[in-house]
């Protein structure tokens, strides 16, 4: 370690919550202009640790210097007054105001000619801020458009906005949380040119993310989080994807399985013909002319940025009846319509659909998939609960179900090994365990998988890749839907890009590179 | 003709005297709901408004003296009100209808206290009452209301209030303290409605004399997107209804026998609930609206 004060310096840092030892004894020195990574597992500490040093918790214990010096802290605002900021990772913006009120909110410049008002009344000067706006963003090369408002602007740009937020402050240190997960791979790229623009012009930025190919490629130096401690702090060339991965689980883990070869196609499990959705309010996305097929023994990947019309799709896969009047086009799944609003047959109800053969891993576990406060048993038996052995007359067996949900815990490897503990108190890794058990449990021939991984810890990945390769062996059709591109890249026989509603390129296995794929999901004009 | 034009001028006139304490109201929601606090108490708040006013010009003699009371009173109730909306996060709904009831109990109590009866105050002699002040001061502050909104620091934070207090809160601004003064500053407001009512339009506070005009002022509010020039036109047009209604009365508008007057009074009632059912379209209420602010 070199003698020059480092910008920012984390002394046996402690913090507890209730029961939990969130972060124990974290000893950090960032270097000055440097880009550092914080890696770690959902639940390793990394967050707390970063919350306490812009200044949303205080440490229970320990010291925060800032160029040497200690420094405290009550609030984020009193962090971003020392030169510490923070992006997040849901973007702290106010969508029907343009950029430069969302950078300037609470620091506004005022009108000079207005001093006889009191400071709270007089107007915004926003002349001079867009002045100011526009000659930082010149300095650090971040293109945005200022006169629009910003829910209208791409995600990559709204990022950039939450950036200059925090440049604008004078912020010398920047924190960036899991910043590229709403980003196509073009965004992202750019991103890391404006994050190392920004290191070139003196600034430190400390990045924390889960994707290890994206550390090697930007940072300088890498701190490593495991169960609230830090278990390893290397320079970037003295270390490799896989060394970081088992810092990470704390064991050897396999990041890239190798997809096993395919079984033959068989019959298609799934047809969407044309199909077309107008959206009901502005938080749904349309679903223009869009089509897929499924077959047995295959895994068809649909790639995209989220909020393309993957949920939508979803939706109406799962739940047709309710979108009935407001949809066009034909799905046929398991040899049944279940969806044909011109043809006038009632689409089948969601229980229906399921019984067909269908299993579904949801987007959302915690809101889709999991009943959090009621216990493992209970969760497993969800969906199953009207088919034998489970239900004998109308009544629940309870005995079958707890000797089948033993059964999955030992098989799946779920942890704790407790069918009485709530599904909240599992890892997020150990609640999707869960429920690929539950949906696997009745021999799906179709399997649609959404975001299987998300939120889940690297060790857990492998598991559940595997595990979708074993459903698409034994003969199920699966349809995938995930914004993980290497996900993606790695499981599907085939590959949908989705952009806007409609599927707008296809490939199959091998075809396809990161960058053309981005290039479709970014909507392909930029080429 | 001339009868006509006269009419004309008699209905554009009453329409605009008529809207005055839809305009006060509609404001103060518009105050509330912009920096992220539902009002359904307007309705409550103008009744206590009313009867300060009242109380306030009896017994100084002056109007003026009346509107303050009116908007004290106003703010007094909107204080219980923030305590337990943004102080104790109940629930806005919940917290608003309750202070509905209070305000319409406690002000035939207080009335029957101060003057042996609850149904009315006595009448206010013709100098303790308005000419055409409020009309000018409403409008006046339509126009206030919407530079400030939109050009001004304090008017950017309410704004950021109802749309993300997170962001307003990580720029270190306290969103509960904005609130707070919107929700204080909009019970004024409310308050300067209700005494338009009762020493403005009328000579007396009298029982329930609201008659769901701070309902109807919220409807203004959201037809008028949560903005205050169309807010503004919204109550005009259901001023107008309330000052076409008030002229059909007794007139014989079939044959020769009147139209009942109750009929003729569900007018503005009517169009508010057509204009809420059908024309209000895409109305986008601040994001963060209900919402009580926690940092987490």
């Amino acid at each position: 370690m070199t003698s020059e004060t480092p910008a920012l310096e984390l002394r046996g840092l402690r913090k507890r919550f209730g029961q939990i030892q969130a972060n124990e004894d974290i000893h950090l020195r960032v270097r000055e202009g440097s880009i550092h990574a914080i890696i770690g597992e959902n639940g390793a500490g990394k967050s707390t640790a970063m919350k306490m040093v812009y200044g949303l918790y205080r440490p229970d214990e320990g010291r925060i210097l800032l160029r040497g010096v200690q420094r405290e802290w009550d609030s984020p605002s009193d962090a971003i007054a020392a030169g510490i900021g923070m992006v997040h990772q849901h973007f702290m913006l106010a969508g029907p105001y343009d950029a430069i009120e969302n950078i300037v909110a609470g620091a506004e410049p005022e009108a000079p000619a207005w001093r006889f008002l009191p400071r709270a009344f007089r107007p915004v000067d926003r002349a001079g801020a867009r002045a100011r706006l526009e000659a930082l963003s010149r300095q650090y090369g971040l293109q945005v458009d200022f006169a629009s408002p910003v829910e209208e602007l791409a995600v990559g740009v709204q990022q950039r906005i939450e950036i200059l937020k925090l440049l604008y402050r004078e912020a010398s240190i920047l924190i960036l949380d899991e910043p590229t997960a709403v980003l196509t791979p073009q965004e992202t790229t750019e991103l890391f040119a404006n994050l190392r623009r920004l290191r070139a012009e003196g600034k430190t930025i400390l990045i924390i993310t889960h994707k290890l190919k994206e550390v090697m490629a930007l940072a300088d130096q890498v701190t490593v989080f495991r169960a609230g401690r830090i278990v390893g702090d290397v320079a970037r060339e003295r270390t490799n994807v896989e060394e970081l991965a088992s810092m990470m689980v704390g064991r050897r883990v396999n990041l890239q399985i190798q997809a096993p070869p395919a079984p033959p196609r068989g019959e298609p499990v799934l047809e969407v013909r044309g199909l077309c959705l107008t959206p009901a309010s502005s938080g749904e996305r349309p679903l223009r002319e869009l089509g897929l097929e499924v077959h047995a023994g295959e895994i068809v990947g649909i790639a995209g940025v989220e909020g393309n019309g993957q949920s939508e799709l979803l939706q109406v896969l799962l739940h047709p009846r309710d979108y009935r009047a407001r949809s066009q086009g034909e799905i046929r799944c398991l040899g049944r319509t279940i969806l044909n609003p011109g043809g006038g047959e009632r689409p089948l109800s969601t229980a229906r659909i399921k019984a067909l053969g269908v299993g579904v891993i949801p987007e959302d576990r915690h809101r889709q998939g999991l009943l959090l406060e009621r216990p493992v048993a209970e969760n497993f038996l969800l969906g199953l609960q009207g088919r034998a052995p489970f239900s004998r007359h109308g009544f629940l067996s309870g005995r079958s179900a707890r000797e089948a949900a033993t059964r999955a815990l030992e098989e799946y490897d779920i942890r704790p090994r407790s069918l009485d503990v709530a599904a909240a108190g599992l890892s997020g890794g150990n609640q999707q365990k869960l429920v690929i058990a539950r949906e696997f449990e009745g021999k799906p021939r179709l399997l649609i998988a959404a975001q299987p991984t998300r939120g889940v810890d690297v060790g857990a990945i492998e598991f559940i890749h595997r595990r979708i390769f074993r459903a698409r062996d034994e003969g199920a059709g699966v349809l995938l839907v995930s914004s993980e591109l290497d996900e993606i890249l790695v499981l599907s026989d085939r590959i949908l890009v989705i952009y806007e509603g409609r599927i707008v390129a296809r490939f199959a296995r091998g075809e396809a590179s990161e960058q053309e794929l981005g290039m479709h999901m970014g909507g392909g004009a930029r080429a | 003709m001339s009868f006509e034009l006269a009419m004309v001028e008699q209905l554009a006139g009453s329409t605009l005297r008529v809207s005055t304490p839809l305009l006060f109201a509609a404001l103060a929601g518009l105050l509330c709901e912009r920096a992220g606090v539902i009002n359904i108490a307007l309705e409550g708040l103008m009744l206590v408004g009313a009867l300060a006013a009242a109380a306030a010009a009896l017994q100084t003699g002056s109007p003026w003296a009346g509107a303050a009371g009116g908007a004290a009173a106003g703010a007094v109730l909107a204080a219980l009100y923030a305590l337990t909306v943004i102080r104790l996060r109940s629930n806005q709904i919940v917290a608003g209808t309750a202070m509905n009831m209070l305000a319409a109990g406690l002000t035939p109590f207080a009335c029957k206290l101060l003057y042996g009866s609850s149904g009315a105050t006595p009448s206010l002699e013709l100098g303790a009452r308005f000419g055409s002040a409020p009309i000018w001061l409403a409008w006046g502050l339509v126009l206030c209301c919407w530079a400030w909104l939109r050009f001004s620091v304090s008017g950017l934070w309410v704004r950021f209030a109802g749309e993300n207090p997170e962001a307003l809160d990580s720029a270190g601004i306290s969103v509960n303290r904005v609130r707070w003064l919107a929700v204080l500053a909009g019970g004024a407001l409310a308050g300067l409605g209700g005494a338009s009512l009762s020493i403005f339009l009328s000579s007396s506070f009298s029982r329930n004399m609201t008659a769901g005009r701070g309902f109807m002022a919220l409807a203004a509010l959201i037809f008028g997107k949560w903005k205050p020039v169309p807010a503004a036109a919204a109550c005009l047009l259901f001023g107008f209804a309330d000052a076409l209604q008030i002229r059909l009365q007794g007139v014989a508008l079939w044959g020769d026998r009147p139209v009942p007057v109750q009929f003729i009074q569900i007018l503005p009632y009517l169009v508010t609930i057509l204009v809420l059912a059908g024309l209000v379209g895409k109305s986008r209420a601040p994001r963060a609206l209900g919402l009580p602010f926690q940092r987490d």
